[in-house]
């Protein structure tokens, strides 16, 4: 019994990693994903607290990947759909923004490609990634295996250009869920609480569809319980970027906007 | 009797709650007609940069008439193909298909005349415009994925059991994808 479910394990294991081209949603999530290893640890950091704190504050959110290869994607293509895969940005504004940085190994060409979701591409356009970011900022320092300080310069450019477009309103509870969540489950646990003792008392009928505030209350307990839980780790600074920090992936979309190059 | 009527109503509930994946044939036949206008609005975000690329053209590289007149009427004939979204045949779809392809092919054309003239590389707008219509050439391959997609599992779900049955009776068949052009698989022929 035991042989038969690691092997299951072991096949669904090698099945995903044959599939695995574009890499997978990062658990716990993140924002920085060095997966070609040119970043240092206080650099990673740096930017993912920067990153998610913008996030937090304009619920834009920024991923940044470099990876070894670009598995024989066109790097337009590969840019927009790891940020499919992944929903950067938030459901419905489309707000997410995904760059993928391929660097310059051996004689292959490094390349570079900023994606934006739907909702960012009217603030900021193809050209402007392409000249100003693309082209002036990221690519020169990319050319002296700066890769943070490229990366940095661009950053900083997009976050000045975005910093208006989109407002936290929603997003900040949805990071702060810990704290407001607390309030309507007081009132759920009150309503639970009034309709089991009515029904204790007339006890006559038994409906499934009684319980519902049941099963709606253990739904909002947990998942207050687990957004709260990682929030608190990222804001006592123990290190650990849980997935709270900039309060998950939120299932945006991307239609192929954005810019790149190659150098 | 009395709980014979109670089954007759749960049964009656069960099916009408249910809706045996009606609602939810209409919905994705929906999604599919979506998809399909923005294929047709990232089109058209192409033939909306057009003029401005060939003004811009224009200006430096005066010899070349012939190549951007075929831009302009690739354009118009482009741009005169509409497909009715709720009528999505694999006839209407081949034809906007080839207007379109055939406004890809004179673009191309004109993106080779243009290395032959430094002055126009080095313009500024010219570069933005030539951002534009790489960023537009790529949503274009996105949205027509996206179209395919919808399309497949809107395939996918009206042809699965029990549906199958019934889908055609409310008029749901099966949709075109949208496939790429004959030819488009082999590689342009470069002349020196």
């Amino acid at each position: 019994m035991k042989k038969s479910i690691i092997l299951l394990i072991a096949l669904i294991v090698s099945a995903t990693s044959i599939l695995a081209q574009i890499p997978e949603r990062p658990q716990p999530e993140r924002l920085v994903n060095d997966f070609a290893h040119v970043l240092s640890d206080g650099e990673k950091q740096n930017m993912e607290s920067a990153l998610a704190q913008f996030a937090r504050k304009t619920s834009t959110q920024i991923v940044v990947v470099t990876v070894p290869d670009l598995e024989g994607y066109d790097r337009a293509d590969y840019a927009q759909r790891l940020g499919e895969n992944w929903g950067v940005g938030q459901k419905g504004n489309d707000n997410g923004l995904v760059v993928v940085v391929k660097p310059k190994t051996g004689n292959s060409r490094g390349e570079v490609f900023i994606a934006t979701g739907y909702g960012l591409e009217g603030v900021l356009p193809d050209a402007i990634l392409n000249t100003t970011i693309v082209n002036e900022e990221m690519i020169p320092r990319f050319k002296q295996n700066d890769y943070y300080g490229g990366l940095a310069a661009g950053l900083n450019v997009i976050m000045d250009i975005t910093r208006g477009e989109y407002t936290a309103a929603n997003y900040q509870e949805k990071v702060n869920a810990g704290g407001s969540a607390g309030i309507p489950f007081v009132i759920i646990f009150f309503v639970l609480l009034i309709t089991l003792f009515g029904k204790s008392r007339r006890g006559r009928f038994y409906s499934p569809g009684r319980s519902l505030p049941f099963w709606l209350a253990m739904g909002m307990l947990s998942g207050s319980q687990r957004s709260s839980g990682s929030f608190g780790n990222f804001s006592s600074g123990s290190g650990s970027f849980g997935g709270g920090g900039f309060g998950g992936f939120g299932g945006g979309s991307f239609g192929g906007g954005g810019a790149g190059g190659s150098w | 009797m009395k709980r014979f009527r109670i089954v007759l109503i749960a049964l009656v509930s069960v099916v009408l709650f249910s809706s045996c994946g009606y609602n939810k044939m209409v919905e994705m036949d929906e999604q599919v007609t979506a998809s399909w206008a923005q294929v047709e609005n990232v089109y058209q975000r192409r033939a909306d940069l057009i003029p401005n690329l060939v003004n811009t053209v224009k200006g430096y590289a005066e010899h070349e008439q012939e190549t951007l007149t075929g831009v302009i009427e690739a354009r118009s004939k482009a741009t005169s193909v509409n497909v009715d979204p709720t009528k999505l045949n694999a006839q209407s779809l081949q034809q906007f298909n080839q207007a379109q392809e055939g406004l890809s092919s004179a673009l191309s054309k004109l993106m080779v005349v243009v290395e032959r003239y430094p002055d126009l590389k080095a313009n500024q707008n010219f570069l933005e415009l030539q951002a534009q219509l790489e960023g537009t050439e790529n949503r274009i391959a996105v949205e027509r994925r996206k179209f395919n997609q919808t399309t497949q599992s809107y395939n996918a779900y009206i042809r699965k059991f029990p549906r199958v049955i019934y889908a055609g009776w409310f008029g749901f068949e099966k949709k075109t994808y949208f496939e790429a052009q004959q030819g488009a698989e082999q590689a342009p022929e470069v002349q020196f």
